[in-house]
């Protein structure tokens, strides 16, 4: 066990050493430029779900939360009184959904969940975490 | 108060006071001061956001609001003298909106004083409102007191009638309070001009109450909590010594005193908003002088929601906000601070943790 341990490790180091710089941990200023245009696309599709009608009765999360203000991301996970336990903000991010919007729960890895996360924690950036906070 | 006798001071001479005081009319009603100076009770209700779904659907959860308020106000005591609705009865400014509101009004027994929103407004500029409902700027007298109603949620005239290819278009980018594309409410200078020859012929020591939709001031441009030619508006009020603005738009409690004039908002009867404290990216200017509402906690339709009773006393309001899921407060105009104040909780101390926002 031990034996294999040191072996690997031999390894790394011999292949970090004449490996060439395009191994995976290193990124370029491009790589960055894309990640980043990634996000904003993710974060300017959640902008417009945020403001569109997501459940039936045309009502959209805007209407209670300009700017996504008043959702506070960075409280969460925090324990919520009308679910009774400690949940995520993806799990609230549902609540609204069903409740005042009166529409159906999306799925946590659903693209559309995704993109309002994006959203909503984009408009609180700059905020420090703060779980459990109410 | 300074001249004549009033009615309470009258009554307490002759020593009847303790059968008035039984009574179930509060004292409030039945005093009167200088002049024709009489201390009167009105109810206000604003921002109930009626929403067409299709058919002869809409959003229960703002019916709900708007309903209540309507029955509350019938059985409220002292009686109003006349209800005060501050604006976007609708959400998106359509006729069935409308008419579904004025049919839910009409409930109310008593004379109602409209003020316009920019959710009435932005779909047709007013028109049917215009011939349903009220005029969109006038003035009355009532019991000594001065009262003006304005149109403040105009705007640019590029942005009203070039910007967007439909009315509905429009509607729906005004409707939108977060919108980087939107633009501010303004009263214009043709109706500040008609403000200042209707107040030409009022006394300066007369009370002045005037009813908008938008505040008067500027707090937050990003959301319209805003009006962008306030100052022209508060110099043609400068002369008169009591003046009160009471508006909607802002769904929160909110107040503040900006030299003679003392600003008041109403709650809506729908939702409430967060105040701009809670947007990190934007600068704003909420007056220090507001204890917030209690945060709202949405496991509850009807949190931080409600309607006011305005008592004007000596041609000062006092505003008995009516909530529904929150213990009511009282703001009071204190003569000797100059300005208003939360009965409870001005005083730092006495506030209590859902007040401070984040
Ligand atoms: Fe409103
Ligand atoms: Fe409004």
């Amino acid at each position: 066990m031990i034996k294999t341990f040191k072996f690997t490790i031999l390894t790394l180091i011999t292949f970090a050493l004449f490996a060439s710089p395009a191994i995976s941990d290193e990124f370029t200023k491009k790589d960055l430029e894309r990640w980043q245009a990634e996000f904003m696309t993710a974060v300017k599709q959640g902008e417009k779900l945020f403001h569109s009608s997501l459940g039936r009765n045309t009502v959209s999360c805007d209407m209670c939360h300009p700017n996504a203000t008043n959702t506070h991301p960075e409280t969460y996970p925090k324990f919520q009184k009308q679910l009774g336990k400690v949940v995520g903000l993806r799990e609230m991010i549902n609540w609204c959904i069903i409740n005042p919007l009166e529409g159906d729960a999306l799925k946590m890895d659903d693209p559309r969940m995704i993109a309002l996360e994006a959203y909503i924690t984009y408009e609180r950036r700059g905020v420090k975490l703060d779980p459990g906070k109410h | 108060m300074k001249k004549g006798i009033s009615r309470r001071n009258f009554l307490k001479a002759t020593g009847i006071i303790g059968a008035a005081a039984a009574s179930p009319l509060s004292l409030v009603e039945f005093s009167w001061g200088k002049g024709s100076e009489e201390n009167f009770t009105v109810a206000h209700i604003s921002d109930s956001h009626l929403t067409f779904i299709n058919g002869n659907e809409f959003v229960r959860n703002f019916d709900k609001g708007l309903k209540r308020a309507v029955t509350e106000v019938n059985f409220m005591r002292p009686k109003p003298d006349f209800v005060i609705f501050g604006g976007d009865l609708a959400q998106l400014g359509k006729r069935e909106e409308i008419d579904h509101g004025l049919e839910i009004m009409s409930k109310l027994r008593y004379p109602i004083r409209w003020v316009i929103g920019e959710h009435d407004y932005y779909l047709d500029l007013g028109k049917y409102w215009e011939e349903k409902v009220s005029k969109l700027h006038y003035s009355f007298d009532h019991k000594g007191v001065h009262f003006i109603v304005l149109n403040s949620i105009l705007t640019y005239d590029d942005w009203m009638f070039n910007k967007w290819k439909s009315p509905e278009e429009r509607m729906s980018q005004m409707a939108r309070l977060d919108n980087p594309q939107g633009s501010p409410f303004m009263v214009k200078d043709k109706q500040i001009a008609w403000m200042k020859e209707d107040l030409s012929k009022v006394s300066k020591d007369t009370p002045v109450v005037v009813l908008s939709h938008s505040p008067l001031y500027k707090i937050f441009k990003p959301w319209n909590f805003w009006t962008e030619d306030a100052e022209k508006v508060q110099a043609v009020l400068k002369p008169f010594k009591k003046v009160t603005v009471l508006h909607g738009h802002v769904h929160q409690i909110l107040y503040n005193q900006i030299g003679n004039i003392t600003f008041q908002a109403m709650m809506s009867t729908a939702w409430p908003w967060p105040y701009p404290v809670s947007y990190a990216q934007a600068k704003n200017a909420v007056p220090k002088l507001t204890v917030f509402m209690n945060r709202a906690a949405p496991h509850s339709e009807r949190d931080a929601t409600g309607w006011s009773m305005i008592n004007i006393n000596n041609g000062r309001v006092i505003n008995d906000f009516r909530l529904w899921e929150n213990t009511n407060r009282t703001l009071k105009y204190d003569e000797k601070l100059g300005y208003p104040v939360d009965e409870k909780y001005q005083n730092p101390e006495n506030r209590i943790p859902p007040q401070e926002h984040y």
